[in-house]
């Protein structure tokens, strides 16, 4: 019988495939390699002598890749309440969604005879701007950083197209680090905008930011502790009136689901982390996707091309030709008339956004209000079972609490030991040896029970125990600084040594 | 365009009205009634709402007007809705391809250990995503002959223009010219502009001879000034680039990066890019792991060890843990925007990961003969359907005189876009790239169509 308090009895061992003394489980290219003459019709000076890869068998592959599959951990392993990343319930099926054979055409296939993806992309629009409260969307950028570059870009174009060159982007210096780099990207210089004592905004050093050379101020709400803007109206109000643009970070959106919508508040321009708040899997690393909403004024920024509906009576009177049956029109993509241009190669990660759109369709109106309540519900929730410090407060999504006089690193990597992921660490610097936490609304009352036992448990551990962590995990403790300093980033260079 | 309370009220009802609603919470946040009546008792809140600390002013209180749907009927939903699309073959390609995926690939890298995780940031219980990302780079590493390749990028595209922005790093002049061709994938060469548009950098085109670069052109407008010398192999012409050694020699002479564009089937066996005097490979990497997917791909990057510090993306390096084991990690991450922000190398966070995993599972599952015989069957398929479209009166292919991969281009004495459409019309979708010009791809996924394409040709093309 588990005791929800005691986490020693819901530990559990992560897989160790354990070789030998010097390696867990071998790379491809330790079970077999074979160097194969390439021999082609080209003329030899065209081609290369050979080609040297690990071959093996699909057996030998299944059993690779299944092995090292127990190696990792996902939201499918157990709590992942990190910080600022929602790592949420991914339902299985959108991925059955997502692969329909309908669905897979190329990019490139003309306009009449894709009218079924050019619907769903104009659907998921609509839904995206209706959820943020944004006129129009865009669904191109490939992930929130690509979001957020395309977001600023629309700035830069719409202040280009006044004559305006503006210089600078505010950035709260407790913000996401990509949106500091994508300013840069665009060629803005960044103003850091240091917090108030709550990490909300302090409405005196923004009048000091603020100028006629601000382009915009990105900003995420609830913060990175959980905590609403409640200036918000204030805050819009002065960037507008230096001719400023507001851009609204995604990042918290799964705080707001159905009780706020940053359209509402005076931002001009959002991007959407579909990964974080639409449910579609992180994947490790991406594919994620960040469409971008905006205001009215904004559209004709847009990224081309963008798709419309032309309605059944502008279809009969251009084309003489009668709808198909069944529908209400059709779709067309057009390009905005001042279009920044394009920030991926086609139409971006589209197979993640068929699961945006899924998930969206599965759980409309009430199901998406429900999933906000019960984020919000769970944070609070589990704020209040630790024992490590949590300031501020209630929260939304998320808190930040304290690890104290522990080092958070040392802690979070205690906590793999009691089978959970442990929160978002050392960020923001606001609060002491941060542990950033976001159980987001996947977690039931038990999980969470167990979650905080993790957490107390690790609270009562001793430095050493803290330090030599994790004792359960597919690997020990890694040493990521002499990783870095000798980088070894391929087999051929492990071969080299 | 209409906001998001106007028309669309009216047609979210004739669109949805066949579908049986159900559902009132999130299926997905599994709250007993009970534990939620003793967690906000906890909190001291009588409900949710109370939580919320929203000003009045700001607060939403309408609908989005979104119905909630079940399982079955979202994917009944999707069904028909993708029914629309019309069912051709494809012969398209420039940029995106269609290689059959094995179903080893779905069902491993759906493994909800790997699709589910997050980026590595606790490598201890994440060596197994870690392990495959380090096998990926160690292939590209193989198939470019260069000594770094990251994670990955977005897409081609985007790698491209990262490419650029590395230029402006490691350059030795004050240069600003980037040299790509005239002719370009548009995605390719709009994306770049984005990406070099906060830079000090112009991108300027070089002129094509017969589907590859005009070295003559090109090396009268290279100069000192010149910091980046873009060319492709395959060209978006589908041609094989065949002075690509002289484009590096020319690039060099200029001290300019010579960046490369490809992709993983075709460097199985092209002359390897580091011996062409490549610094940079960019190009989709998807050509493995992903079917045609409306133009999701991952952006290829490898380069020059020499960049080491200025490489943008995720790196995965070998490590080593407590127990003396080799492990791996994410590494070099202080390039990265989480921790150098605004003078990060870039600001991607969120890549292609899981397409990395998948294009890695697909180029071990091919094995180094599978890729050889894959890519020869590029170059032989191109040249088969070349000679049989040839043999159609009123067209000509290819029209150039190269080695093609997978796609050439034909010449059509009819107006090409008619005889588009006439094609479409039969069932099959191709590129018109000119007046009289036509683009035909070909692979193993749709070469069990091509008798019947040539058949409609000879009836389309008089």
């Amino acid at each position: 019988m588990t005791d929800d308090t005691d986490p020693e009895t819901f530990a559990y061992d992560q897989a160790r495939w354990t070789d030998d003394d010097e390696r867990y489980e071998p790379l491809l290219s330790e079970k077999n390699t074979e160097a194969v003459e390439v021999e082609t019709s080209l003329p030899d000076e065209l081609t290369r002598d050979e080609l040297e890869l690990p071959s093996l068998s699909e057996p030998e592959l299944a059993r690779h890749y299944t092995r090292l599959s127990e190696m990792n951990y996902g939201v499918d392993s157990g709590p992942f309440p990190l910080g600022s990343c929602t790592m949420k319930y991914n339902p299985k099926f959108t991925e059955d969604v997502a692969v329909h054979p309908e669905g897979l055409v190329h990019p490139d296939r003309s306009a009449d005879t894709v009218q079924g993806t050019l619907r769903l992309q104009y659907e998921l629009q609509n839904y995206l701007g209706r959820i943020g409260g944004m006129d129009a969307v865009t669904l191109q950028p490939p992930a929130g950083a690509a979001g957020e570059l395309t977001g600023i870009l629309v700035a830069r174009e719409y202040h280009r197209a006044d004559d305006d060159d503006r210089s600078e982007v505010i950035v709260p210096e407790s913000a996401h680090g990509t949106n500091f780099a994508s300013a840069a990207m665009a060629g803005y210089d960044v103003v850091t905008l240091p917090g108030g004592e709550d990490g909300r905004v302090d409405l005196e050093a923004l009048e000091a930011a603020l100028s006629e050379e601000t382009a915009a101020l990105m900003l995420t709400n609830p913060n990175t502790l959980g905590l609403f803007e409640r200036d918000i109206v204030e805050i819009a109000e002065m960037v507008h009136d230096v001719g400023g643009l507001l851009y609204y970070d995604g990042a918290n959106l799964n705080a707001l689901l159905g009780r706020a919508r940053p359209g509402d508040m005076g931002f001009d321009i959002m991007h959407y982390n579909v990964h974080k708040t639409f449910a579609t899997p992180h994947g490790g690393g991406g594919p994620g996707a960040g469409p971008v909403g905006v205001t009215a004024e904004l559209a004709e920024f847009l990224p081309d091309p963008h798709v419309r509906r032309v309605s059944r009576s502008d279809t009969d009177r251009s084309s003489g030709q009668s709808p198909r049956e069944g529908s209400d029109g059709t779709y067309e993509r057009y390009t905005p008339d001042n279009s920044i241009g394009k920030l991926h190669g086609y139409a971006g990660n589209w197979l993640v956004l068929v699961k945006t759109f899924a998930y969206i369709a599965r759980l409309g109106d009430e199901g998406l209000a429900d999933a906000s309540a019960k984020a919000v519900l769970n944070a609070n929730y589990l704020a209040e079972q630790l024992e490590y410090e949590v300031p501020f407060g209630p929260f939304h999504h998320e808190f930040v609490a304290s690890a104290g006089e522990q080092d958070a690193a040392d802690a979070a990597k205690r906590m793999l030991d009691y089978g959970v992921h442990p929160p978002t660490t050392k960020w923001p610097e606001i609060v002491e040896e941060a542990l950033m936490t976001e159980p987001t609304e996947a977690e039931t009352k038990r999980s969470l029970d167990q979650l905080a036992a993790a957490f107390n448990a690790v609270r009562g551990d001793n430095g050493e125990t803290l330090e030599t962590a994790p004792e359960r995990a597919a690997a020990g403790r890694i040493d990521q600084v002499a990783a870095a300093r000798d980088p070894e980033l391929s087999w051929q260079a492990l071969d080299e040594k | 365009m209409p906001g998001p309370g106007g028309s669309l009220g009216v047609h979210r009802k004739a669109w949805y009205a066949q579908v049986p609603m159900t559902a009132n919470g999130s299926p997905y946040a599994p709250h007993a009634d009970a534990d939620r009546e003793a967690m906000l008792s906890a909190v001291g809140a009588d409900d949710e709402e109370a939580l919320f600390d929203i000003p009045d002013d700001v607060r939403f209180d309408g609908e989005f007007g979104i119905e909630a749907r079940g399982e079955r009927a979202v994917r009944s939903l999707v069904d028909r809705t993708l029914s629309a699309n019309d069912d051709l073959v494809e012969l398209l390609g420039r940029g995106h391809y269609d290689h059959y995926v094995p179903s080893m690939v779905d069902h491993l890298s759906d493994r909800s250990e790997f699709l589910t995780s997050y980026t590595q940031y606790q490598p201890e219980v994440a060596q197994g995503f870690l392990q495959a990302l380090f096998e990926y780079q160690s292939m590209l590493v193989e198939l470019t002959g260069l000594g770094v390749a990251n994670c990955s990028m977005y897409d081609a595209a985007t790698a491209l223009g990262e490419a650029a922005t590395l230029a402006t790093r490691v350059r030795s002049t004050s240069g600003s010219r980037v040299l790509v061709p005239e002719r370009l994938q548009e995605g390719r060469r709009r994306v770049l502009d984005n990406y070099v548009s906060g830079h000090d950098l112009a991108v300027e085109t070089y002129p094509m001879d017969d589907g590859t670069a005009d070295v003559e052109a090109l090396a009268s407008l290279a100069d000192e000034e010149t910091v980046l010398v873009y060319a492709e192999t395959p060209t978006v012409r589908g041609a094989i680039e065949e002075r690509a050694d002289e484009i590096g020699t020319l690039a060099d002479d200029h001290d300019a990066m010579f960046v490369l564009g490809s992709d993983p089937v075709a460097l199985s066996v092209l002359e390897e890019p580091a011996s062409l005097g490549a610094d940079v490979v960019v190009g989709d990497a998807a050509t493995l792991g992903v079917p045609t997917a409306y133009g999701m791909g991952i952006g290829l990057f490898a380069c020059r060890e020499g960049y080491l510090r200025q490489v943008p993306g995720r790196l995965v390096g070998a490590a080593e843990d407590d127990t003396g084991r080799r492990a791996y990690t994410l590494t070099l991450q202080t390039r990265e925007q989480h921790i150098r922000r605004e003078r990060a190398t870039s600001n991607i966070c969120t890549n292609q990961a899981w397409v990395a995993l998948r294009t890695a599972m697909h180029a071990a599952w091919l094995g180094p003969d599978g890729l050889v015989e894959l890519a020869g069957d590029c170059v032989e398929r191109a040249r088969e359907l070349a000679a049989r479209v040839d043999d159609v009166d009123g067209v000509r292919a290819p029209v150039h005189d190269r080695h093609h991969f997978r796609e050439f281009v034909a010449r059509t004495d009819r107006p090409a876009p008619a005889v588009a459409d006439d094609l479409e019309a039969a069932g099959y979708a191709v590129h018109v790239v000119g007046d009289h010009e036509i683009q035909l791809c070909t692979t193993e996924t749709n070469e069990d169509a091509l008798d019947g394409f040539v058949a409609a040709l000879r009836e389309i093309a008089r």
